[in-house]
Order: C-alpha cells, then sequence, then structure tokens
C-alpha cells in the first residue's frame, strides 16, 4: 500500500531526482526534495485533469505520496493571561455584552457545580459539567437568537446564553410539571423550541446530518439564518460526521459544525481518536470552509464564529470550526476520570489556560470587572441557583394524564383505553391512586 | 390477547400491587423483598464474572479471539465485564477503538472474514444501531451469499433491553430485531452459568452470534455448578432450559424475565395455585420450540414473558409456532404474552417499573390463564 509508505522511506528506493517535491508536500519531503527546474517552469507546464472526480487536480510527473498537509494554525486573539495578541483584534465590544457573557459563564459554573454535588447526593439521577470549556458562550453570542442549535449535551451554556432561565434548568433535571420535556429524558437533555434549541439526544453524532437537514429547510425557507451544531472530538469518529459534512457541503446547507475537541471521549484520549491534524483537517477534505480556533478565548471563538456565520448565512456554505479546549470536569457522574489521567494535569489545565480566568483579566484590563464584582455576581447567582433548585425540586411532577401523550401525534386505541381506565380507576379508588404528587389536570 | 397486556404493564400493577399488599401482606413483603438466587454453599459468580471468566478462557484457548469496543481495554468496560482483560493480554488483544460503532464492528466483521474470532463489544446495544449494515447485511450474509466460501466466526455482545434511568433511547430490547435475521444466531442468557456457556459457545461458533446481555444482571450472583466452573463448560446454542419443571401451566422467558417468572412460579405454588413449569429460552435464534411444545402437551397452557415490545416480539413469534405445531391440539386456554409495554421506555422511575413485566404481573397472568378455557 503505497499510502503507508513514508515520502521518506521511499526517497530511500527512487532515485532522488524522481522524487520531486510538490509545494504542498511541504511537511513530509521538504528535507530531500531536489529540483531543477523552476516553480514558474513547472506551472506553466501543469496540465489540468478532464477526470470528472477532480476538476482541480494538474497533471504531473511526480509521485506524489502525501501523508501530511501543513498543520491548521489555531486562532487566538488573547493570551492565557487575557492580553490581546495583535491590537487590530481586540473586540469591538460594548461593557455590557462582555460581561454578559463573562457572567453567563461563572453562572453556568455555579450551576454546574450545585447539580454536580445534587446528583451526589442522590438528589437527580445524572449530571454533566462544563468546566474548562465554558468559553464556547463566546460561540453563541456570534450567532442570532433565531439560529438553530444542535447541541451533544456539554453546550447548556448557549441555552443560558439565551435566555433559559435557571428554574428551567433546574425543572429539566427534576423531571417536574414544569420541564418543557415533560420529564421524558434523563439530566441534561434540554430542549427549548422558543429559543431555537434542538431536543438533546443520548445516541452520539446523530444531529450533524440533522443539523445539515435543518440548514437545507431554513435555506428553502429564504431566512437570514444559519443551523449551529455542538459536537465532541470523540462523537466525530462516528460515521454520521462524516456524512453529515458531505450532505452538508453538497447541498450548500447554511450550517456551522462547531467541535469542541476537548481531548477526551470519556476515557479515550485524542491521541487514540483519530490520527491526523485534528477534526479541522477534515473539513478542508469536504471542501468546506475551516477554522480551528483556541477555545479557552471567548473573543477568538466569538471572531471565529462570526465569520463562519457570515459564510453560511451570505454564501450558503457550512463552515467546520474545531474549538481546542480541555475538559475539567469528569465526562458525567457516572465516570471518575482520575482512573485514566492524573489529577495533577487538571490542575495544571486549570492553572495555566482557564478560560475563565482568561476572560476575567480582558475585562479587568478594560475596567468592567474586579474581586468586588466577581465575588457579587457568583453570591447572586449561587442564591438563584439554589432558589430555583429548591423550587424545582418541590414541584409536583406532570400530570398523570402525560404519560400517554406524545408516541404519536394522537392516542393510539389502546392507549386511550388505557387512559379512560386509569381515569376511571382513579375516581373510583381515590385511596389507592394518590395523585397528589402531580400536577392538576386541566 | 396482548392488548390486556399492554394494559397490565402500563396500568393495572398498582391496583395488583396494593390488593396484594391489603389481601396477603406477608407474600406482599416476601415478594417486595430483595431478590436473591443463592444457594448456600458453593460457588456463586456474578453475571458479570462469568462473562469475564468466558472471554479469559476462550482467550486463552484460541490465539484468533480478540475483544474491541469502546472503553474495553483501559478503562476495563464500560460496565467492567473486560476488566483484567488489557492487562493479561495487551493491546494486540484488547483493543480500545475510537467511537464509530460501524467501524469497529466493521473491522470486525472484515477480521472474521480473515479468519480471526472478534468479540465485539457494544457499549450497549443501542449504540449498535449505528451498525447494524454490518450486523445484518454483511456479517448474517456474506457465508450465504459468498457461496459458503467466506466465514464470519464473530460474537457480538452487550447489554440489552431496560437498563434503569437512562430514558427510551437507552432502554429496550433487540432480541426480535436480531432474532428475525437468517445467518444470525442470537442468544440471551439470564443466570452466570448462561451468560458463561453461551458466550464461550458463541465465540466456538463459527457463526455470527448475537449475545444479548442484561446491564441490571451483571451484578447479580448466581451459583456455578462444578461443570460451569470448567474452562470446557459450553451452553449449546438453540437449546433452552427448563429451570422448574410443573404439570399446570408453561411460562417460557428469556434473560431478566426468567428471575420473574420462577419467583410467580414459586409464589403460586406456595399459595397452592398450580406448579408452573419454567423454561429459560436461553436462544432466541434458533429458537428451541420442540422443549416448549413437549412442555405445553403436559400442561396443556402457555404463557411468554419477555422485556421487549409486544407487537412482532419473541413472544409473537412462540404464540405463531406453537399454533402451528401439534401442540395448539394440547392447549386448554388461549396463549397469553406478558411483555414489555408499547410504549418508548419512561425515564421517570415508577412508570419505568411499570412498563416492564415482573414477578406480580406474571402472576396474575398466570392465574387469569388458569381460569380461562378455549370456548368458555
Ligand atoms: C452511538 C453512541 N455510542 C456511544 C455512546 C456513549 N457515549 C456517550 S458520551 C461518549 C463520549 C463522547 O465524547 P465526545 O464526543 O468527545 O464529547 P465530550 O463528552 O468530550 O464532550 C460516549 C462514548 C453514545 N451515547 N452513543
Ligand atoms: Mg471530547
Amino acid at each position: 500500500m503505497y499510502s503507508r509508505i513514508s515520502a521518506r522511506a521511499l526517497a530511500r528506493v527512487i532515485p532522488s531526482q524522481a522524487v520531486k517535491a510538490s509545494p504542498a508536500l511541504a511537511t513530509s519531503s521538504r528535507t530531500f526534495a531536489t529540483s531543477a527546474m523552476s516553480l514558474d517552469a513547472k506551472k506553466k507546464e501543469r496540465v489540468k485533469v478532464h477526470f470528472p472526480g477532480a476538476l482541480d487536480s494538474h497533471f504531473s510527473q511526480v509521485l506524489e505520496i502525501r501523508e501530511k498537509m501543513e498543520p491548521i494554525d489555531t486562532f487566538r486573539v488573547m493570551d492565557t493571561d487575557g492580553k490581546v495578541l495583535d491590537s487590530s483584534l481586540e473586540p469591538k465590544v460594548t461593557e455590557e455584552f462582555a460581561t454578559k457573557i463573562y457572567k453567563d459563564m461563572l453562572t453556568l459554573n455555579v450551576m454546574d457545580l450545585i447539580l454536580y454535588e445534587a446528583q451526589r447526593q442522590g438528589r437527580i439521577s445524572f449530571y454533566m459539567t462544563n468546566a474548562g470549556e465554558e468559553a464556547y458562550i463566546g460561540s453563541a453570542a456570534a450567532l442570532d437568537a433565531e439560529d438553530e442549535i444542535f447541541g451533544q449535551y456539554r453546550e447548556a451554556g448557549t441555552l443560558l446564553y439565551r435566555g433559559f432561565t435557571l428554574d428551567q434548568f433546574m425543572n429539566q433535571c427534576y423531571s417536574n410539571d414544569m420541564d418543557l420535556g415533560k420529564g421524558r429524558q434523563m439530566p441534561v437533555h434540554y430542549g427549548s423550541k422558543a429559543l431555537h434549541f434542538q431536543t438533546i439526544s443520548s445516541p452520539l453524532a446523530t444531529q450533524l446530518p440533522q443539523a445539515s437537514g435543518a440548514a437545507y429547510a431554513i435555506k428553502r425557507s429564504g431566512r437570514k439564518n444559519c443551523v449551529m451544531c455542538y459536537f465532541g472530538e470523540g462523537a466525530a469518529s462516528e460515521g454520521d460526521f462524516h456524512a453529515a459534512l458531505n450532505i452538508a457541503a453538497t447541498t450548500s446547507a447554511p450550517v456551522i459544525f462547531f467541535c469542541r475537541n476537548n481531548g477526551f471521549a470519556i476515557s479515550t484520549p485524542a491521541s487514540e481518536q483519530y490520527k491526523g491534524d485534528g477534526i479541522a483537517s477534515r473539513g478542508v477534505g469536504y471542501g468546506m470552509h475551516t477554522i480551528r480556533v483556541d477555545g479557552n478565548d471567548v473573543w477568538a471563538v466569538y471572531k471565529a464564529t462570526q465569520e463562519a456565520r457570515k459564510i453560511a448565512v451570505e454564501q450558503h456554505k457550512p463552515v467546520l470550526i474545531e474549538a481546542m479546549t480541555y475538559r475539567v470536569g469528569h465526562h458525567s457522574t457516572s465516570d471518575d476520570s482520575s482512573a485514566y489521567r492524573s489529577k495533577k494535569e487538571v490542575e495544571d489545565w486549570k492553572r495555566h489556560d482557564n478560560p475563565m480566568v482568561r476572560m476575567r483579566k480582558w475585562l479587568e484590563s478594560k475596567g468592567w470587572w474586579d474581586e468586588s464584582r466577581e465575588n457579587a455576581h457568583k453570591s447572586t447567582q449561587r442564591t438563584a441557583v439554589l432558589k430555583a433548585f429548591a423550587a424545582a425540586e418541590k414541584r409536583k411532577k406532570p400530570q398523570v394524564s402525560e404519560m400517554f401523550n406524545d408516541v404519536y401525534d394522537k392516542l393510539t386505541p389502546n392507549l386511550l383505553e388505557q387512559k379512560k381506565e386509569l381515569e376511571e380507576l382513579i375516581k373510583k379508588y381515590p385511596e389507592h391512586y394518590d395523585t397528589s404528587n402531580y400536577a392538576k389536570e386541566n | 390477547m396482548s392488548s390486556m397486556l399492554k394494559k397490565a404493564a402500563v396500568v393495572s400493577i398498582p391496583t395488583v400491587r396494593q390488593a396484594l399488599i391489603r389481601s396477603n401482606p406477608v407474600l406482599a413483603n416476601a415478594l417486595l423483598a430483595k431478590r436473591s438466587y443463592n444457594s448456600k454453599g458453593g460457588v456463586e459468580m456474578t453475571v458479570r464474572d462469568a462473562l469475564n471468566s468466558a472471554l479469559e478462557e476462550e482467550m486463552i484457548a484460541d490465539e484468533k479471539v480478540y475483544l474491541l469496543g469502546e472503553e474495553v481495554g483501559q478503562y476495563n468496560g464500560a460496565y467492567k465485564v473486560s476488566k483484567g482483560l488489557l492487562d493479561k493480554f495487551g493491546p494486540k488483544r484488547v483493543i480500545d477503538t475510537p467511537i464509530t460503532e460501524s467501524g469497529f464492528c466493521g473491522l470486525a466483521v472484515g477480521s472474521a472474514f480473515a479468519g480471526l474470532k472478534p468479540v465485539c463489544e457494544f457499549m450497549t446495544w443501542n449504540f449498535a444501531m449505528q451498525a447494524i449494515d454490518q450486523i445484518v447485511n454483511s456479517a448474517a450474509k456474506t457465508h450465504y451469499m459468498s457461496g459458503g466460501n467466506v466465514d464470519c466466526p464473530i460474537t457480538f455482545r452487550g447489554p440489552n433491553g431496560a437498563a434503569s434511568g437512562v430514558a427510551a433511547q437507552h432502554s429496550q430490547c433487540f432480541a426480535a430485531w436480531y432474532g428475525s435475521v437468517p445467518g444470525l444466531k442470537v442468544v440471551s442468557p439470564w443466570n452466570s452459568e448462561d451468560a458463561k456457556g453461551l458466550l464461550k459457545a458463541a465465540i466456538r461458533d463459527p457463526n455470527p452470534v448475537v449475545v444479548l446481555e442484561n446491564e441490571l444482571m451483571y451484578g447479580i450472583s448466581f451459583p456455578m455448578s462444578e461443570a460451569a466452573l470448567s474452562k470446557d463448560f459450553v451452553v449449546e446454542i438453540g437449546k433452552a432450559k427448563i429451570e422448574k419443571e410443573g404439570s399446570d401451566i408453561t411460562i417460557v422467558a428469556h434473560s431478566r424475565s426468567v428471575g420473574f417468572a420462577l419467583e410467580a412460579a414459586e409464589l403460586l405454588e406456595k399459595q397452592g395455585v398450580c406448579k408452573a413449569e419454567v423454561i429459560n429460552l436461553r436462544s432466541i435464534r434458533p429458537l428451541d420450540i420442540d422443549t416448549i411444545i413437549k412442555s405445553v402437551k403436559k400442561t396443556n397452557r402457555l404463557v411468554t414473558v419477555e422485556g421487549g415490545w409486544p407487537q412482532y416480539g419473541v413472544g409473537s413469534e412462540i404464540c405463531a409456532q406453537i399454533m402451528e405445531s401439534e401442540a395448539f391440539d394440547h392447549l386448554d386456554a388461549p396463549v397469553v404474552r406478558v411483555t414489555g409495554a408499547d410504549i418508548p421506555t419512561p425515564y421517570a422511575a415508577n412508570l419505568e417499573s411499570f412498563a416492564f413485566p415482573d414477578t406480580e404481573v406474571i402472576a396474575r397472568v398466570v392465574q387469569r390463564t388458569l381460569n380461562k378455557k378455549i370456548g368458555a
């Protein structure tokens, strides 16, 4: 198999004058390439192929065995101390806008801490935190409120940004009568039609081709919107990821695929998840605009998403963004990550490249934030989360009749029959059917 | 008829439970108490350890056997079934894969075509739907389509059926799905002996075998006979096991439901209601209909029990085959299916438990079936 042989190894068997480096081969063959011809002369000589499958290719007498492309750079605006590295990139935003993002990041932290603890105490069944990846809120800030979001499960911050209330989060985690999902899913499987956030679905990567479809629908409608689809680098190994990118590219669907590359998929490190230059390199392969960005840098994420959105909405083209970050928390409450990574590694990330710290320092440099505002926001949010939490815990479960609904648009005859029987039983034997824990039927 | 059972499973159980608590609190308590299948003395083993020892023994016995899947190696498996195997056999034999069921399942199928004996673990069978084409269209059919020239000695395994508190997309039974496919063998162990013997048989089988385990059974201990502890122990695929002999009615179940069927039988026997014969199906395909026919000819009544949905299910298939067999003439009452409720599995714990057969509902259905007469 040719592709298995590195260009370097090949150079040993093929006389060097036969192996000419093409510019694109730079990384793998620069050191041994010899070429008598000038680049200009070479270009002139080049003849385009006519094969329908790769119209931009040229014929060449150089056997090119390409293993790598130049790795895609990671765009950033701020350094790890929150200093803007190039003044032309200084975000032109208002204090209100910038502090809203940061406040949401803080609130997300507070909510995660409390709900994680609640699961540990057995008060909710499951939870997943966002720690380390809070800067993805910058991507939500770059969207229009009517852009459709398809999430994986670790993107609660985008909902928070859009105005999903603490009560709504808590109600979902408690499956109570105010849960928009009627208590039919595990915690963190949020959804909000009003906020254009598609309900989270457990099977990995299924949201990706669906996002292409939703984008296709938007394009047909003529709306000036796009779809934002979040997923992990682990989910990107699923066939659905590849299917989604190809179908989005070929249908010119206005969708942004936003990969949170947080280094882990449960215990599987990114180094074992894929070979090649991350997830971003695949976007180019599918003929798609592609950006890699420092996922711990709110402003880089914001800027990248803004540009991606322009391409999606104005040109009707999909864009892939790979946001590089690190999952600081455990995968979920069912996981103990100390089994596969050192606590020190996690601590180092928290200390040396913390998206919260970077944003906070940037805000402080503007004079828009300080210790007292930090403490005040944390403490009011803590109170607010605890209040919402207590209220959600106390609420009743959904109406008894809800157990029959929504399998189809209408109740099937067997469900109708069962519903009627149950209503009669409840009426007849109220002492055996205590419905006081359930919301009143209307 | 099924409609009654759908109802039974969804709605009427509270009445049964409450009626039972009212009429016979002692029995009710016994019923609701923690279930245990442990005998005194002897060796006991959890289903998880039984599966683990089956894997280990077969990997020792045959170099060609290897395990692959998400988190099977370093993490010891999402449910710790493959605990210690990476340390014992190294990364050539225990392979952690990227998150691509179609990728690793396809790789496993291809390696089986090439002569290896892969054990392909799905974190749960729910996720195998990402790879079902490889199982149904490639693994199951290639031996036939290649004119018998290509073998596919592969084992697909993982937890199947309802788990606990994980909602509809993580909680469903695939026995009927895979059980309908010619070219596949499908087994569904209940206890530790089943688990060990069937998994070993699956690995040794030259055909593709689907092993449907159950997460809720992994941690449960069962006695292991001396024979079952041996490295030569296998359970023949395609043979059901009579777990309890009886004369008045036959209860056929598979997987976790076998335990409930046994409890119901014991309960009814203690109450002096009947002596039920309980058949543990063990294999979904081939289906050991002969054992069921024989039993029905003796007892004249049949109830099937499963966690899967009623429509086109394992029970439906048994009913049809009984109808087409000589056992039909021996039936004194219509066959009844006890199944999971005909709905996506609820997340709410109380509804979830109502959605699946348990001891009480089985006991009630058995009693009803005993009171019924054909034509009456
Ligand atoms: C089809 C499918 N296979 C396996 C799983 C089990 N699973 C849930 S989350 C997860 C890891 C995903 O990792 P990644 O996509 O990197 O997201 P992250 O958790 O890092 O945010 C796995 C394997 C699943 N839900 N669906
Ligand atoms: Mg990840």
